[in-house]
């Protein structure tokens, strides 16, 4: 499995998709392979994918440390933990400064498979930021 | 120091800075060559293992035919003292006494087997055990790693084609409206479709003279030829 096998196959999925969703990919340059995938409709968040030995990541970005009420940091973090279990697919974590959800995928995942991480990674963060939008500035 | 501490100090530490590495790629070939030679210890340790197992079946199986032998003795001893041949009998005692030695060694032999066996199989274990932890080690040095290398390669592309991140909540009301003009759309169009179906049908039925009919020419002129 590699970036481009699903570069080309969610570009390709036009009206075959089951999920309902139009995927605009775009491969990122750099020392590992980045894939940008943007969901039509919602392309201000987009999804990026990075394969690495042994697995599938999907990252999220959601919002920075600068955009959390610094007050209600401590709160905001205890929402996220309560919800990383029943959120499906998708974990919290901090990357560097921004706070992400992430789905990690077996390497041997199919692109169906893929493709379902992708749209649910999509749906939980839209809904996460609704839910928290009171955490943050 | 767990590796979980090292990834911690080296995020705090600020080692996540583009470029640096948390454990520099020297120290993970070390450590992914450490893999393969316990690979290779647990390979070769399954191989004595099985050279011992049979070893000891073997001494098992030998122990096992010399009892029966000493046993079949026994009864000819026996047999021959009761036909009160002495010498026979003691000639049958001194094979006895040879098998029993023998049957002593085997015993050691076999015992000896087992026991090496069983340390071989607590070594296997712990070596895999062992494995497995290095595995998991360094699959979180390595995510780490390329979580580190993907984050600073989407960040320079941000950079790169001068586009931010959009801050979160802009980002969820932008979606939502292209959402809402896209739910109006589709909305219109259903109402279009109601529409059209409804007039379609006001024209069928005019068509079979049912409901309200479109006065005609000659409908008017012979209404006011009636007045």
């Amino acid at each position: 499995m590699n970036i481009h096998t699903i570069a080309t196959h969610l570009n390709q999925l036009q009206d075959a998709t089951e999920t309902g969703f139009s995927f605009d990919c775009t491969p990122i340059d750099g020392d590992i392979d980045v894939l940008q995938v943007e969901m039509v409709g919602r392309e201000e968040i987009p999804i990026f994918l990075s394969i690495s030995d042994n697995q599938i990541l999907c990252i999220a970005y959601l919002w920075g440390e600068d955009e959390v009420k610094a007050d209600l940091k401590a709160n905001m973090i205890e929402a996220m933990l309560e919800l990383n279990i029943p959120m499906p697919l998708s974990s919290f974590a901090k990357v560097e400064d921004k706070y992400v959800v992430f789905g990690a995928l077996s390497i041997n995942s199919t692109l169906d498979d893929i493709e379902l991480e992708v749209v649910t990674l999509s749906d939980n963060s839209l809904e996460v930021i609704s839910a928290m939008e009171t955490y943050l500035k | 120091m767990s590796i979980f501490k090292k990834i911690i100090t080296a995020i705090r530490g600020g080692a996540s800075e583009a470029g640096e590495a948390i454990v520099d790629a020297n120290s993970t070939r070390i450590f992914e060559q450490e893999i393969r030679d316990s690979e290779k210890h647990i390979t070769i340790a399954k191989r004595d293992l099985t050279e011992v197992m049979a070893k000891q079946m073997q001494t098992a199986r030998e122990l096992a035919q010399l009892q029966t032998s000493i046993k079949e003795h026994e009864g000819y001893a026996l047999q021959a003292l009761e036909q009160g041949n002495e010498a026979l009998a003691i000639e049958v005692a001194e094979k006895i006494g040879e098998l029993e030695i023998n049957a002593a060694d085997q015993q050691q032999a076999n015992e000896s087997f087992l026991k090496s066996s069983d340390r071989l199989k607590v070594l296997i274990k712990k070596s895999e055990r062992q494995l497995t932890d290095y595995k998991r080690q360094l699959s979180m040095v390595k995510t780490t790693d390329s979580v580190q290398k993907a984050t600073s390669a989407i960040t320079s592309n941000f950079t790169a084609s001068n586009s931010k991140l959009l801050n979160a909540k802009d980002s969820l009301d932008r979606i939502k409206k292209k959402q809402a003009n896209f739910d109006d759309k589709l909305k219109a169009a259903e109402q279009l479709d109601a529409e059209n179906d409804d007039s379609s049908l006001k024209a069928k039925l005019q068509d079979a003279g049912i409901g309200a009919q479109q006065s005609s020419a000659q409908s008017i002129l012979d209404r006011l030829k009636n007045k």
